[in-house]
């Protein structure tokens, strides 16, 4: 820690002047906590335009992309420097959710924020190549169970990350006790998963709604599971769900903001609701629907204690699978 | 002939005043992105999202500018590397070798001339490419899984020795730095930390641009400051030689910027491969094939027409997975896929037939941009030698203030900035016992996503490590990598001992 201290305060002499300019503007910002292309990157532009074609900001919402640390980078810097801004708003999902559980934003937890809202989410989706002979989630399982070395499941996230828990939630569901043994192969990012799916190199598929859907409707690979509570909407009603099959695990991966810790409350209120307006706007569900996002549909204080919860359950998991002690 | 009719729909639907003005715009601040230390092509993309949003524009529109930007961002990164021996961005990195050497010998508007067809060479063939075959080639990229990979990145380390031959010890050296500072940063395949020291900023590993900007840029300025302090500031006045290149040098280059097109593209293609190891390739390659007097890194215009060819045809390759999987195969494209699904577009197997006015319009304006660079870049090479001229006592501050400027505005994160100067403390140090610094981008570039694939498909096959020669392709791979670094060991042994004392006095860049 002290070393850390040192250094923000050599960079902060350093960067005095630069620091001061960017905290004196008064236009929306929204800090992308990763490079440009992701789904924060995603969350936030997005958000952006469609607040500004509602008239909810006057003004463009200026994107920040500030990588590193899984959001940890981010979130230490809204906690540290950013704490009384009210201008700010910051992309989050299940991602940001898992990695306060696991303690991988080192120093920091979930309640220095403020949580606004949802905006949505992407639910999980296991899946296999068009032509595999494995049709429903218990048939995979039980070639798991039988043989854990013989599936090989890819997805977009680390090992520990949220495609993989994924994974491990309906593993355990269905009475896989020793759910380490599950073979998880970590590629960077959904797109190069599914590919390697496609390629053969791998039995199985574990990732978000959004990521598959392309692939589903060019027929290149089947959903045999959405970890949903039940089968949801529109071009998605065909994909059973994990429980229906017997399995009764979801996750979603939910896409939300929060905001820095010493946001005042008027700021904060105000922030909750354009969000809300944005969320019950038309343009939005086009948005959603264009992009596999289903429903969920939390603010303020209602999404306050539903990250709590997924963090709560998250940090269960992970002690149950051994990531963290 | 239906492609060509889709195409005349999208020259139709792309050549507007209004869209013309855009893709002038775009090249123009593409190139100056990519020109700029630190700026790259894919941050130049991000910066101007903001931009074309706030002009309201559409899909198309949108595109326009935005592709426009990136093909000028991949012109624009060779001209720092030949004026300055500095890379503009990652792709460029390898044009240094050639190019800055003849800028010193008084070519440098011959190079950027040279560079800059090259350059419009590539992208020409790829985007001849990405029409008539990018439905085919995306089954190439599904014959590539984790073994294959590996088996593409061993051969581009094995033919290293192409990249510096001065002294190969030192080569490997630089590339093993390299490759162990790709170590740092969360493991993907198991999600521990490595080297990270309980730094957040490092769980992410370092960055490319960052490592470039200190290793190149900043050495550069700390070289300058203590030639100063010494009393010994080179006064030598550079001449900048003829603006276009004669016809005799386009004719000797234009097999290789053929044969290059044909690499980057296929690099580009590879969602796991990218520009960077498409210029690699093509300039380690072509210099296995024709280096036969060893004039390779001394500024011969070959090496620097190979790896501009490569990188702009991969740059037009990346496009084919971005558009036909939805799977970006570079940074630039990962950007470009977003701008695409926030314009309610979704790339992937049915965007060809569900959004053929995008994708066509796309297509003419690769072209469109692509002969408007060319025309903007070839008289304004006189305007960029000009930078030859500035006294260093100048550029040097300038290229100091860029390069913290850049890093800053990329991350905004003034550890970046830490790392950045220990980067340029390296890169002296490094300089002063001349070990080439390129080798260590790109053991840090490519060593971590060869690392993956290694564990990938050692994994998958439960331990086997004969998985990794389990497939034609892969043994394919494996024997042009023996062959490209056994080869030169017998027959070039020779040829080398007679350049070698010729070529001891280039400095670290140049080997």
């Amino acid at each position: 820690m002290i070393f850390k201290t040192t250094r923000t305060l050599i960079a902060a002499a350093v960067l005095g002047m630069t620091a001061v300019a960017a905290q004196a503007q008064e236009n929306p910002e929204c800090i992308a906590p990763a490079n440009p292309g992701g789904g924060w990157d995603f969350t936030c532009r997005q958000a952006g335009k469609t607040m500004q074609d509602l008239g909810l900001i006057d003004k463009t919402m200026q994107v920040v992309n500030l990588a590193g640390g899984g959001g940890g980078v981010a979130y230490a810097e809204v906690v540290n420097k950013r704490n009384d801004s009210n201008d700010l708003i910051v992309a989050a999902s299940s991602a940001t959710a898992t990695r306060l559980a696991q303690g991988a934003y080192p120093g920091n937890t979930m309640d220095q924020v403020r949580w606004l809202a949802s905006v949505g989410a992407d639910y999980g989706v296991i899946a296999v190549a068009a032509d595999s002979e494995v049709n429903t989630l218990p048939e995979l399982l039980d070639q798991i169970k039988a043989d854990p070395t013989s599936v090989s499941i890819a997805g977009g996230s680390a090992v520990g990350g949220w495609d993989h828990l994924k994974v491990l939630i309906a593993a355990n569901a269905y009475g896989i006790d020793d759910v380490r043994a599950v073979k998880y192969i970590a590629f960077d990012g959904g797109g190069e998963a599914v590919t390697q799916l496609l390629a053969g190199s791998v039995q199985a598929f574990t990732g978000d709604l959004s990521e598959a859907k392309g692939f589903v409707d060019s027929g290149d690979i089947k959903v045999i599971a959405v970890l949903a509570p039940e089968r949801l909407g529109g071009a998605f009603a065909d994909f059973p769900t994990a429980k229906e099959q017997g399995v009764d695990a979801i996750g979603a991966n939910w896409r939300g903001f929060y905001a820095p810790g010493g946001m005042s409350d008027e700021a904060y209120t105000a922030w909750v609701e354009k969000i809300g307006a944005l969320y019950a706007s038309d343009e939005w569900k086009a948005v959603m629907e264009a992009n596999g996002l289903a429903p969920l549909d939390l603010q303020g204080d209602a999404f306050q204690s539903f990250v709590a919860d997924s963090v709560a359950q998250i940090e269960g998991i992970s002690k149950e699978i051994g990531i963290i002690k | 002939m239906e492609t060509f009719a889709n195409l005349a729909d999208g020259f139709a639907i792309a050549l507007t005043w209004q869209n013309l003005a855009l893709a002038l715009l775009g090249c123009f601040l593409g190139t100056i992105m990519g020109a700029l230390p630190g700026l790259g092509p894919s941050n130049g993309v991000a910066i101007l999202i903001p931009l074309a949003f706030t002009l309201g524009l559409g899909a198309t529109p949108s595109l326009i500018l935005l592709t426009s930007v990136y093909y000028g961002a991949m012109y624009g990164g060779r001209i720092s590397s030949i004026l300055l021996g500095i890379p503009g961005d990652e792709p460029a990195m390898m044009t240094v070798l050639d190019g800055h050497p003849m800028a010193k010998k008084g070519m440098a508007g011959e190079a950027l001339a040279i560079s800059g067809i090259a350059s419009f060479v590539g992208s020409f063939f790829a985007t001849w490419g990405l029409i008539l075959l990018a439905p085919q080639l995306v089954k190439i990229a599904l014959l590539f899984g984790p073994a294959e990979y590996f088996a593409l990145f061993a051969l581009a380390f094995m033919t290293l020795g192409g990249v510096s031959s001065t002294n190969q010890a030192k080569s490997a050296f630089a590339a093993m730095l390299g490759l162990g500072l790709a170590m740092i940063g969360v493991d993907t395949q198991t999600g521990v930390p490595r080297f990270t020291f309980g730094e957040v900023h490092l769980y992410d590993g370092l960055d490319f641009l960052v490592a470039i900007v200190g290793l190149f840029a900043l050495s550069e300025v700390f070289i300058f400051l203590e030639n100063r302090h010494g009393g010994s500031a080179d006064g030598t006045k550079l001449t900048i030689g003829r603006l276009t290149p004669p016809m005799s040098m386009v004719k000797a280059c234009t097999p290789t910027m053929l044969r290059t097109s044909f690499l980057g593209f296929l690099a580009g293609v590879l969602p796991g491969a990218g520009a960077s190891l498409g210029s690699f390739i093509s300039y380690s390659m072509e210099k296995r094939l024709k280096d036969k007097d060893g004039t390779f890194g001394t500024g011969d215009p070959r090496g620097v027409a190979a790896p501009e060819a490569g990188n702009n045809a991969a740059a037009g390759g990346a496009l084919v997975p971005m558009l036909a999987l939805g799977v970006p195969g570079s940074g630039t494209t990962a950007v470009l896929l977003a701008v695409l699904l926030s314009l309610n577009i979704t790339p992937g197997p049915l965007l060809f037939a569900q959004n053929p006015d995008v994708v066509w319009g796309l297509i003419a304006a690769l072209f469109i941009a692509n002969f408007m660079l060319l025309a903007m870049n070839i008289p304004m090479v006189g305007l960029f030698t000009r930078v030859l001229m500035i006294p260093s006592r100048i550029l040097m501050p300038i290229v100091a203030m860029v390069s913290f400027v850049g890093i800053y505005g990329i991350s905004g994160s003034s550890f970046d900035l830490m790392v950045m100067i220990g980067f340029g403390v390296m890169g002296w140090v490094l300089r002063k016992f001349d070990v080439p610094l390129v080798p260590i981008i790109l053991g840090t570039l490519l060593g971590n996503t060869m690392e993956n694939n290694l564990r990938r498909a050692i994994t998958i096959d439960n331990g086997d490590w004969f998985t990794l020669i389990d497939s034609p392709l892969a043994i394919a791979l494996w024997a042009i990598a023996i062959l490209g670094f056994v080869l030169p060991l017998l027959v070039g042994a020779r040829v080398k001992a007679k350049m070698h004392a010729r070529r001891d006095e280039e400095g670290s860049i140049s080997d």
